[in-house]
């Protein structure tokens, strides 16, 4: 901010004052805010965190007891998208940088549908996880098999709505990883007579597992913490016990919060429950985001 | 062979896109044919009879509907008005609760005995009352339309501007080592669950809202408005900061060698120049404000009250579609209705994409070149 300002008259340096004095209000009030978000939580939260309210299911229609079941519940529900959503996300990443020439058409649709796909409000992809894979696919096996096991939400519906509600998280950082990855060693394994596929498989994908570790940790984080995209595939307020297969269904802490924030017969009773719990939930997310953060930085330094 | 293995799941996105188009609008599209397209279940297909049998029966009652109207009106506000004010608890949203009321299945049986005939869907949809669950259903569309643009309205007014300030000290005013704690940290505001942000809201902004205003709801629009500024907030600074950030250097160096100052050239030169993408992030944070679900159930007292102050509840689309889709009857018009809303939310969400990547990216491309 050295600026040279002598010829200035003084309203005018005045209005520049204020001008830079507006900015960084604004940014100082958004990092306030953010900062009393934490304090809230952590201030609230923390003296109700202990391994009981870990290890326990809840008890007393949700007002005593533990998250156990949704703790669980979310870990297996983020692990299985995982395992859905990351080769597909990792495939499409490595077609749009390995593959595709960036002007032609079909590039470009994929390009565009993956920014689509990032700003459909989750709750449409609730719509869709009902509409296609309970109503549709679901119902479609059990018609098929004459089994009754899919044709209702369950923890494997609800991952594959997640799946594709993370991919573009995916996909952007999987392509980041990979356009790292510099071009000699690609054109030394090409020149040595290996074909593309051999230097992809050999290459460049060994020297971007931690990004594609990244993006699934990202997506992972995002995962959890979503619970509008879940409302209808699978998730319940309780269970007696967990989920023992993939067509089960689950408890998920986003959505337990949501439940005890809204629905709680005993409101005063459940607070310190609700801050607890939604405590837990961004220490998830948090850890999962500073883990991936880690990792990225480490990667753009090496 | 493996390329084209990769080429046909690479394709998985767009074939996902459509897919969504065609499963939202197929469930949707069952409300125009009269019949359900998926008589899945038994309650469904009781409800199809029910809903096609009064409609010739009893063609004209618009007398009698438009006074049930009223009725179902005042007695909703009263309803409102006299529990909510005096609650001190947090967390009672659901002022109006149309899932309380009977089962639903009853209700369809219930119709056909008293042969009350329901409202053609093209009238009732612009009727102006949403009370999806009754005796005759209303699915008017009105007071979630003016919830949604309230609330969105508010977190723009609110978010927009903060944001773009903020991109504004972190890309041109502040120093190195301010902007490597500032940028991350509002980033940072990105990765919060929006059920934890309602969350917030719910237990504090509202409390704080109704000290400050002394409102005679404890959760209105002001404070859902103010739960999705938080979600907007990253999105505008993030894009707008990128903006910002990739116009030339030269233009800034131009315009200081002419004399200007810093804050000149930042206001008058550089936030011009990077306008659309400004723009692009404005859109895009309207996007996510209108179709943020958990946010909107939790902080905005989830009543279709189709008032338009600020400090009134409000309830909008998408929150419609996240706490009555659980308890609808499958294949019912209350089902197909939220479909119709959720395909809208989609096809406006598509819309203001392609909006900010063919037009505005293009614009900002051709502006960069020329200059």
């Amino acid at each position: 901010m050295s600026t040279f300002t002598g010829h200035q008259s003084y309203p005018k340096r005045l209005l520049g004052f204020f001008a830079v004095l507006v900015a960084a209000t604004a940014a100082t009030a958004i990092v306030l805010l953010l900062l009393s978000l934490f304090g809230t939580f952590i201030y609230k939260g923390a003296p109700h965190i202990s391994w009981e309210f870990l290890s326990q299911f809840p008890q007393n229609n949700n007002t005593e007891g533990g998250i156990w079941p949704a703790l669980a519940g979310t870990t297996l529900l983020v692990l299985l998208m995982s395992i859905l959503g990351v080769p597909i996300g990792t495939a499409t990443a490595i077609y749009l940088t390995e593959y595709a020439r960036q002007t032609s058409v079909f590039a470009r649709s994929v390009r565009f549908a993956v920014n689509t796909l990032a700003g459909v409000p989750s709750i449409v992809f609730g719509l869709f996880g009902v509409g296609f894979f309970v109503q549709f696919l679901g119902k479609g096996i059990d018609t098929a098999t004459g089994s009754s096991m899919f044709g209702d939400g369950s923890l494997l519906w609800a991952s594959a709505t997640l799946a594709v509600l993370t991919l573009p998280v995916v996909i952007v950082s999987v392509e980041e990883a990979l356009k790292a990855v510099p071009r000699d060693l690609r054109e030394g394994s090409l020149a040595l007579g290996a074909t593309r596929w051999q230097t992809i498989w050999k290459i460049v994908l060994p020297n971007s597992v931690t990004g594609i570790l990244t993006g699934s940790i990202l997506a992972v984080g995002r995962g959890a913490g979503e619970v509008a995209a879940i409302l209808f595939v699978g998730v319940v307020y309780s269970t007696e016990s967990l989920p023992g297969s993939v067509t089960e269904k689950f408890m998920h802490l986003g959505y337990h919060l949501y439940v005890l924030a809204t629905q709680s017969p005993d409101v005063e009773k459940a607070l310190p429950l609700q801050y607890a719990t939604t405590l837990v939930l961004l220490g998830l997310t948090f850890l999962l985001n500073f883990t991936a953060i880690y990792i990225r930085s480490r990667l753009r330094k090496s | 062979m493996i390329e084209w293995t990769i080429r046909i799941v690479a394709s998985f996105s767009i074939v996902v896109i459509f897919l969504i188009f065609i499963f939202v609008f197929k469930e949707a599209a069952s409300l125009f044919y009269g019949k359900p397209a998926t008589p899945t279940t038994q309650t469904s297909d009781v409800d199809a009879t029910a809903t096609d049998e009064p409609e010739g029966y009893n063609p004209s009652s618009d007398g009698p509907e438009t006074y049930g109207q009223d009725t179902e009106l005042t007695a909703v506000s009263i309803d409102a008005a006299s529990s909510t004010p005096v609650q001190t608890d947090p967390d009672r949203p659901e002022i109006y609760n149309p899932d309380s009321g009977p089962d639903p299945g009853s209700v369809v049986v219930a119709r056909v005995d008293e042969a009350v005939a329901p409202t053609p869907l093209s009238e009732n949809i612009f009727a102006g009352v949403w009370q999806p669950v009754g005796e005759s259903p209303k699915f008017g569309v009105g007071p979630l339309l003016i919830g949604t643009f309230k609330t969105t309205f508010i977190a723009i007014l609110i978010g927009a501007p903060l944001g773009i300030l903020a991109a504004m000290f972190s890309a041109f005013f502040a120093p190195r080592w301010l902007r490597e704690i500032v940028k991350p940290a509002i980033e940072l505001l990105a990765g919060f669950p929006s059920v934890v942000i309602g969350f917030f809201c719910l237990a504090t902004v509202a409390t704080f809202i109704q000290d400050t205003f002394d409102t005679q709801f404890r959760l209105n629009a002001l404070v859902g408005g103010i739960g999705l500024s938080l979600a907007v907030i990253p999105i505008i600074f993030t894009i707008a900061e990128d903006a910002l950030s990739a116009v030339p250097r030269t233009l800034r160096e131009a315009s200081l060698a002419l004399g200007s100052t810093e804050w000149q050239t930042a206001y008058r030169v550089m936030l011009p120049a990077a306008a659309p993408g400004v723009f692009a992030a404005v859109l895009l944070g309207v996007g996510r404000a209108f179709g943020e679900t958990m946010i909107a159930i939790m902080a905005t007292g989830n009543a279709p009250f189709g008032s338009w102050s600020i400090f009134a509840p409000a309830r909008t689309v998408a929150a419609t579609i996240g706490s009555e889709m659980g308890e609808v009857v499958w294949g019912s018009e209350h089902y197909g209705v939220l479909f119709l809303l959720g395909a809208s939310l989609f096809v406006v969400s598509f819309g203001l994409n392609a909006v900010t990547e063919l037009y505005v990216k293009k614009r900002l491309m051709k502006k960069f070149q020329g200059a």
